[in-house]
């Protein structure tokens, strides 16, 4: 599996995780080779350092104790604001119209809805490159956690909630993506064939989802819910309208309109 | 020697003081994080019940002024204690388990007829959080009853001292703060429904 | 659900034994073979007696510091197994299925986690923590010595309910955080995750005790002088510690207690439908979680602050610096708790403020560290194996600081959350963080405990697999996180992770060397107690306190309560020459008297666990009722205390 490919997402993320690990290798570094310097300069056996017992504080060295971190965590606070904003999973991508694709997490599988062409599939999601996608994400069983490492991001799946995510894949290839959040014993193999493809490739492959003959409907959906292992990619050539913001619902007999609140205990 | 040994025990008894207040503490926070989670919790009613078609102002006005009187007695109880006089001591304690107990006894026929209603604890999330946090409550209430009582059997059998009264005390301490949490109790989960 | 209960046995049937695996089998039989082994070699010994009177009934804080550890001990040898277990899975689990279904290798991992943190740090921590601090400040006991035994058995009957879960039943599969919904009966019904709730909520509440016990402690019994400002910083530690306790586990209590009901009488906090919140409990576990890192790491924080200044020979550097850190850790450990969830989809705002929380508590870690380093600074350091710990801790520390602040980045954790990134980094903090800190505390408070120091030579071997074995175990873990490995993988199809995992199995055969040196230690100094023999109650050139009486200290610990007029107050007296505290009292001094309480409570709360696990009511409303009648009956008994008589000089036990 080709798993070079890569979004504007997982480029930004893994920029921000080099940058901040620079900055810090700066002070982590010299911190380090300092305590094996000085452990070794002042050993009792034979170091060479002046030895004074009492010696206890220095007011210059409290003062940049205190302001080397405060100024690394100062710099670091900035990026995190900036970055958390740009990098918010909810904001939708530049550039073209997303493509809308709903994926619902299953023991031990993924659904994906495509609205907008009105199909669904199971275990497979295929995407035009360079168009935004656009992932509204629920589940029916446990909390399950939406991946696809290769295009960075990440976002809980949520029984009778809905959360987004926002990617785009720069390149074409085939990349795996996954639950990453342990949900049972079908975990380890719940994982998803992801297929950046060009345009053209992409309305030939809706084509042929859309030549089946299954329908997704109570029935096939019933049956897709049992739990399985290592499920085999399958089509569903129409989808009722709906279909997913349903099956959020159908939970709570009461609307969630989006997970976005973590208020729970705290107070 | 009696001194020496009545300042020692003075001492054990104002550290043990301070460790009730410090459970009292840890206490307090346990019933904000329950308090916490039936406000989350309040909506999701799950087609289920709500407080107003469950709720009756007379049985909750009847709880309140059981528990409110039971805090004055027993604060009352703690006085006499203070002031040596064995007899009353033992009075105002007997008056407040029985208060006490008339509060547990409207708060268990009004749960056990919700459940009765069909709206038991496993209906709702919302019923959930209410009937944990009115429970724990009550549980807190029960062990009061419980400590109140083996007060009095000490009050009868070792009459008045320093460590009998440091132990009414923080019986005191414990029930005005089952007083003040009840309060919370009234006023966020009762209350609105009323209003 | 519509399970088989009846009313003898619950839903205890024949099918609890554990034929469903070789592997449980024989783990099954090595618990039962243990605890076996252990009653026959007691009576064999014919020491029942002394057991019971020297140690299970024992009020002393210093039996109970050493029992605490005892189990700690024990349960990292358990634990550990439980690591290479996992490590050896999936280092063969490349597209097979390795040696373990997935079902047993979910529970090793639940087991994992469960035990190391409450079962090996936690009592590790609070048996230094009762040992050491009546010795460093000055006091005979603590203020609550029989609340001190109780907390101890109910921790114990919490470890026993983990034990006895390997042999009757099967232990949770949920992790140990235990997640719903996943962790409800719709995903996991069965007794695994009541085994997990009820051993963690009994031994939960054994704790919350032991913090108000140590806070009275500290607080109200230091000798005269020692002000706020002159504890030693373990002491310092323990108290932040001990805040920590009272305020976090409420939230914990409540968490598991919401799940139980969810479990048992069918409520719906965190259920899927009807009204439940999953993310309730994550918000209320978490809120408990995240200060629990720091309960346990400040403790380790003070014993590197203490070794580092008697092994450099000099005072602690930035002392009022070092105390401003941990209260400022202590606190803000309170409001960081939203970084374990992240990828919930919370908005950039509450992402990118808790993220910044965060990392400020970087800050005043960071400024520990550089204390630390400036206290070895011109001073005179010898490598005990406490001190190799210390500096092997300051480097690997600083890099699994390094990663945590990375993980602090919401766009950063996005990509790595529930990765082997993530595990790496909690394992940076936890092995080099806390449980080195235990173990140089182990080492350097042994002699003081014993009598006899413990061998140097392995005490080094044991530090240097530890530390190479710590390295090769879980950087490959940073590596394969940022390759995209999710945690908890039974099998995986992934040729390139492959060689990475043999290299954690290598490492992880090296921490089991480290544990094996950590045996041979005691063993060879056993033998050789006579050569190693401290004559003088201050092996170390101490500082503290704790020094300056006998090893090991008399039940009553000080013959006369010291008179403090320093920090670092035995060094000073050493300098000065100026006596600690007068002679001997003449008068007797009061001791409490042994206690069935503690047995009695530890052994209810156990019924109560089994009878809850197991729907056994019976057995759980008995063991409810013991208890309070334990605790009733023990009001009525007056004559708590026994008469020593210090001048005399002899042991009372």
């Amino acid at each position: 599996m080709k798993q070079v490919v890569t979004g504007p997402i997982a480029e930004a993320e893994n920029a921000l995780m080099w940058q901040a690990f620079s900055l810090m290798l700066v002070v982590v570094v010299p911190v380090i080779l300092l305590t094996l310097f000085v452990a070794w300069r002042y050993r009792a056996a034979g170091g060479q350092g002046a030895y004074k017992p009492d010696w206890d504080r220095s007011r210059i060295i409290e003062i940049t104790v205190w302001g080397i971190p405060i100024v690394m965590i100062g710099i670091l606070a900035t990026w995190v604001w900036d970055r958390t904003h740009a990098l918010d999973p909810y904001k939708q991508l530049p550039g073209a119209e997303p493509l809308r694709i709903e994926a619902i997490a299953l023991d031990w599988k993924w659904l994906f809805i495509y609205p907008d062409l009105n199909i669904a599939t199971v275990n497979q999601v295929a995407f035009p490159v360079e168009q935004p996608l656009s992932f509204r994400i629920t589940s029916e069983v446990a909390m399950n956690s939406f991946m696809i490492p290769a295009l960075g991001g990440q976002i809980y799946a949520m029984a009778g909630m809905e959360t987004q995510l926002n990617l785009q894949a720069n390149e074409i290839g085939a990349m795996q993506g996954r639950n990453m959040q342990f949900s049972g014993d079908g975990f380890s193999d719940q994982t998803f064939e992801a297929l950046s493809m060009s345009q053209i490739d992409f309305e030939a492959w809706v084509n042929k989802v859309r030549s089946g003959d299954s329908a997704l409907d109570q029935a096939s959906f019933a049956e897709l819910s049992k739990p399985s292992i290592d499920a085999p990619i399958a089509y569903f050539s129409t989808v009722p309208q709906d279909f997913f913001s349903r099956r959020v619902a159908h939970f709570m007999g009461m609307e969630h309109e989006h997970a976005g609140h973590s208020d729970g205990g705290d107070k | 020697m009696i001194a020496a040994s009545d300042k020692v025990e003075e001492q054990i008894d104002e550290e043990t003081e301070f460790g009730f207040w410090l459970y009292l503490m840890s206490d307090a926070v346990l019933f904000s994080l329950l308090f916490g989670t039936f406000a989350v919790m309040s909506s999701n009613l799950a087609g289920g019940p709500g407080g107003s078609a469950l709720f009756d102002m007379k049985n909750l006005a009847t709880q309140t002024a059981l528990l409110l009187v039971s805090s004055l007695t027993i604060a009352l109880a703690h006085h006499a204690a203070h002031t040596g006089h064995l007899a009353r001591t033992l009075g105002w304690l007997v008056v407040t388990c029985l208060l006490g107990a008339g509060f547990l006894g409207l708060e268990i026929k009004e749960l056990s007829g919700f459940v009765a209603q069909d709206a038991g604890p496993g209906r709702s999330g919302y019923l959930s959080a209410f009937f944990t946090l009115v429970g724990t409550h009550g549980l807190h209430v029960t062990a009061g009853l419980i400590w109140a009582m083996t007060l009095i059997a000490q009050f009868l059998i070792k009459g008045i001292g320093l460590r009998m009264t440091s132990r009414l005390y923080r019986l005191t301490l414990f029930w005005h703060f089952l007083d003040i949490v009840w309060i919370g109790v009234f006023s966020l989960v009762y209350l609105p429904e009323f209003l | 659900m519509t399970e088989n209960v009846s009313l003898l046995f619950g839903r205890l049937g024949p099918d609890a034994l554990p034929f469903y695996s070789w592997v449980a089998f024989s783990g099954a039989l090595v618990t039962l073979a243990g605890g076996l082994g252990f009653l026959i070699l007691v009576t064999w010994l014919g020491q029942w007696r002394a057991l019971w009177t020297g140690w299970l009934t024992s009020v002393d804080h210093k039996r109970i510091g050493i029992m605490y550890i005892v189990l700690a001990l024990i349960m990292l040898v358990r634990g550990f197994v439980d690591a290479i277990m996992m490590r050896l899975q999936q280092a063969m689990a490349l597209n097979s299925d390795g040696y373990l279904p997935p079902e047993h290798f979910e529970q090793i991992f639940s087991s994992h986690g469960t035990i190391m943190i409450f079962f090996m740090a936690m009592p590790f921590m609070t048996g230094l923590l009762n040992y050491i601090i009546p010795l460093q400040i000055g006091s005979r006991d603590v203020a609550f010595p029989v609340l001190n035994a109780i907390s101890f058995w109910l921790t114990a009957a919490g470890a026993g309910l983990m034990l006895i879960s390997l042999v009757i039943g099967r232990f949770s599969t949920a992790g140990w955080t235990g997640y719903p919904p996943y962790s409800g009966v719709e995903f996991t019904p069965g007794v695994g995750v009541d085994y997990w709730i009820w051993s963690i909520l009994i031994s939960g509440v054994g704790t919350t005790m032991t913090g108000i016990n140590f806070i009275v402690t500290i607080l109200r019994k230091r000798a005269p002088g020692m002000l706020l400002m002159r504890m030693p910083m373990f002491t310092w530690t323990g108290l932040c510690s001990s805040v920590l306790i009272i305020f976090a586990f409420p939230a914990l209590t409540v968490s598991t207690v919401m799940l139980a009901l969810d479990r048992t009488l069918g409520m719906h906090f965190f259920t899927n439908d009807s009204g439940g919140n999953m993310m309730n409990y994550m918000n209320l576990f978490w809120i408990w979680g995240h200060p629990e890192v720091y309960i346990l790491v400040l403790p380790a924080f003070g014993i590197f602050s203490e070794v580092v200044a008697t092994f450099s020979s000099k005072r602690l550097f930035g002392y009022p610096s070092l105390v401003y850190a941990t209260t400022v850790i202590a606190i803000l450990s309170f409001t960081v708790w939203l970084h374990h969830f992240f990828t919930m989809g919370a908005g950039a705002n509450v992402n990118a403020i808790f993220g910044i929380a965060t990392m400020v508590i970087a800050v005043p870690t960071g400024v520990k560290v550089f204390d630390w380093l400036f206290t070895m600074f011109r001073g005179r350091i010898r490598f005990e194996p406490p001190m190799k710990f210390t500096i092997g801790f300051m480097c690997l520390f600083v890099i699994g600081g390094m990663s945590g602040v990375l993980l602090a980045i919401p766009p950063i954790n996005y990509s790595t959350h529930n990765t082997t990134f993530l595990v790496a980094h909690f394992h940076n903090m936890i092995i080099p963080g806390v449980l080195f800190g235990y173990l140089a505390g182990y080492m350097y408070w042994f002699p003081k405990a014993f009598g006899f120091q413990l061998d140097r030579k392995w005490g080094s071997r044991s530090f240097w697999f530890w530390l190479v074995g710590f390295l090769l175990a879980f950087m490959p873990l940073y590596a394969l996180g940022l390759m995209g490995m999710p945690r908890r993988m039974e099998t995986y199809g992934n040729p390139e992770w492959q060689p990475l995992l043999i290299v954690a199995f290598i490492g992880a055969c090296l921490i089991l060397l480290g544990i094996v040196s950590l045996v041979m230690q005691l063993w060879v100094s056993i033998k050789q107690r006579d050569a190693l023999k401290d004559t003088t109650g201050d092996p170390w050139d101490g500082r503290t306190l704790e020094w300056s009486i006998p090893s090991p200290p008399p039940v009553w610990n000080f013959d006369s309560v010291p008179v403090v007029t320093a920090r670092d107050a035995f060094h000073e007296s050493k300098i000065t020459g100026v006596v600690l505290s007068v002679a001997p009292e003449e008068e007797p001094l009061l001791i409490p008297r042994n206690s069935t309480v503690g047995p009695i409570i530890g052994a209810a709360g156990f019924c109560v666990g089994f009878g809850a696990v197991w729907f056994i009511w019976w057995l759980m409303f008995a063991g409810l009722a013991l208890a309070i009648a334990a605790i009733i009956g023990r009001s009525f008994f007056d004559d708590t205390e026994v008469e020593v008589f210090p001048g005399e000089g002899a042991e009372s036990i």
